[in-house]
Formats: C-alpha cells, structure tokens, sequence
C-alpha cells in the first residue's frame, strides 16, 4: 500500500453521526493544502455518508479500503478552500 | 488544543459550519465576551454564548433575582429568587456548558469602573436598561476602542446596533445625550414582552459570535428596529460621517467619562 504518503490518521469508529464527519473534518482542518489523511471507520452508515460529505467540502477522495475486520480506511486528499 | 469527542458532539453543529469548522469553534474557546446587565437582553445573550461555548463570559449586574424579574429574564429560575443576579446567571451558564468560565461582577457600571471591567474583553454587550449606563458604555467602547453590541427594549419595541472602532458610528453619534430624566419611561414604568428581550438579545449574541469568527456582515453603521406589533424589522442606515461626534468624532469635547444621574423612580 504505497500507493500514498500518509501525513496524519484519525479513527472515528468511537463516534457516531454526525460526530464521524466533524472528526475527520477536523482532522482535515488541521493539515496543509494537498497533505493526505487517512481515516478509519466503521462499515454502514460512515461509510456510507462520511465520503460523501468530504467530498462535498471540496476534499479529494484517493480510495477507500476494505480492511476486511468490519472497518475501512478512507484515504483523502485536503483541498484547501478558496 | 485538541476537541476532546465530547466537544466534537457538543459543537458539532457548529463545527459542521463551513463558516465556523473547528477554527471557528476554537476561536469562540479562546473569546472573551462581557455583558453588562443580566436581565432582559443580557439573559438570552448569556445562554446563548455559554452554550455555543465562549470561552471566558463576564456577567455585570449589581441587583438581586426579583420575582418581577422571571417574566423576562429567562436564566433566572423561581428558586433563585434574592440571589445575586451575576451568581444566579453563573450557575445556569456552567450548568449548561462547564466549558465556560463565567466571571461576575456584582456592580453597577461607573465611570469609576467601566474601563477596568471591560479592559480584558474582546466584545461588549450593552444589556443594560437605562440611558445614563447605555452613554457611559459606549463613551468608555470608544475609548478604550472595544467593539459593542448596543441594544434597548421598551413595550413592543426593541432595537440594536453595533459599533467597532473606526468602522462606523457610534451610540453617540445617533443619540447626542441622554433624554431628559422621565421623558422616556423605563421598561419598568412602561412594561415589556418577555419574548423582545429573547429576540433582541438573542440578535446580541449572534453579533458576538459572527465578530468573533469573523464572518458576514456585522450591524455597523446601521439601527435595526423591530415592532413586534406591526411585526416589522426595519434596518436604518446610519450616517456615516462620524467626524462631529462629541467623542469618536475627530476632535472630541467629550474627553471623559460621564455619570448622568438616574431618573428618580429607577432608584431600585
């Protein structure tokens, strides 16, 4: 998995809706333009709504990976707003 | 600073904001917002800043919880009836939000003590009720150049303007001085809806918080008035020549602060 140079991790599989996304959010708030973070969460509903609201804040999806133990690590690109 | 997860729930619908994110909600931890007055206005101003979690609050009020006081004065509880308004106000800010500190200070505003209470603050509430503390809180804003919320309420009326320094007039600029004692009746000879107080209040808190996140547009230079009878807002733009202003104009007569005497009847 080089595929990517990872700047920082956060789990957010201790938290639930709408926590899952303002953690990563956060996460994401504190790197630089163009650092990558990589996020591990639970399968279901985070999985479901926590790429789609990155993307929507202008972040670059790179992948997303099945860790095949119920969780998945979603590997994002910051894109620095404005 | 890191959120711990319990502030990442608590403020998650401001963190949420593209406007606050965690920046934001750091910069609200790390502000410091005085209100003068924990009645009507500085009630709902109170609770709302506690719970959106500014960090250092500092409450001014000299009075005790009156019975006539709950129909508007949402913080206070029957319970807390002859307690310290500022201490009561405390209680109900740290039970919602123990983020919060809350400094009080149980006082009246003087020329004496204005510049020292507000010295450490970033943003100003005027939350008070009469016209004497309303003149000496802005003189002292300007002087010490501290941004502030003024703001009145009488009957079904209410209205409210923000003043920062060097961005537009000030209380003073508007209002030469203060009206004669008794030309204009206090809230308590006159009466008022308890709601004016959450709505005018509450539009003091958001003026705070958008200062101190920096965003939008802030009510400088203008008077927002609202009649709860017509049902009508109205957003007065102000003159914006302040030049001749007796204090923040460019040659001010008023140099010093002034204690205006209080009305007879607003002796209590």
């Amino acid at each position: 998995m080089a595929d990517f140079q990872i700047d920082d991790t956060v789990d957010i599989t201790d938290v639930v809706c709408p926590v899952t996304f303002v953690k990563a959010k956060v996460a994401l708030e504190e790197l630089d333009d163009g650092q990558i973070l990589s996020i591990r969460m639970n399968d279901g509903e985070p999985v479901q709504n926590v790429p789609r609201s990155i993307k929507e804040e202008g972040h670059q999806i790179l992948k997303l990976i099945d860790n095949e133990d119920g969780t998945y690590d979603l590997i994002v690109k910051k894109v620095e707003d404005e | 600073m890191a959120f711990t997860n319990d502030q990442l729930e608590r403020y998650s619908r401001h963190i949420i904001l593209k406007e606050v994110g965690a920046k934001g909600q750091k910069k609200l931890l790390n502000a410091k917002v005085l209100i003068i007055g924990a009645g009507g206005l500085g009630a709902p101003a109170a609770l709302y800043l506690a719970a959106a979690g500014v960090g250092t609050i500092g409450i001014v009020d000299a009075d005790e919880v009156d019975l006539s006081n709950l129909q508007r004065q949402v913080i206070h509880t029957t319970a807390d009836i002859g307690k310290a308004k500022v201490q009561s106000a405390k209680e109900t800010m740290n039970a919602i939000n123990p983020d919060v500190t809350v400094n009080t200070y149980r006082t009246f505003v003087t020329s004496k003590n204005v510049m020292d209470l507000i010295k450490d603050y970033d943003f100003i509430i005027d939350g008070t009720d009469n016209f004497p503390a309303k003149f000496l809180i802005n003189d002292a804003c300007v002087m010490a150049k501290k941004p502030f919320s003024h703001a009145g309420i009488i009957r079904f009326k209410g209205q409210l303007m923000t003043y920062v320094p060097g961005e537009g007039p000030c209380y003073r600029c508007v209002f030469k001085d203060p009206p004669p004692k008794d030309a204009v009746p206090t809230c308590k000879q006159a009466g008022v809806i308890g709601a004016m107080g959450g709505v005018i209040g509450s539009l003091q808190a958001m003026e705070a918080v958008k200062y101190i996140l920096g965003v939008g547009d802030l009510l400088t230079g203008y008077l927002l008035t609202y009649d709860a009878l017509k049902m009508e807002f109205r957003k007065i733009k102000l003159p914006s020549d302040t030049s001749g202003c007796a204090v923040c104009g460019d040659h001010p007569t008023i140099t010093e602060l002034i204690d205006y005497e209080q009305a007879e009847c607003d002796g209590k």
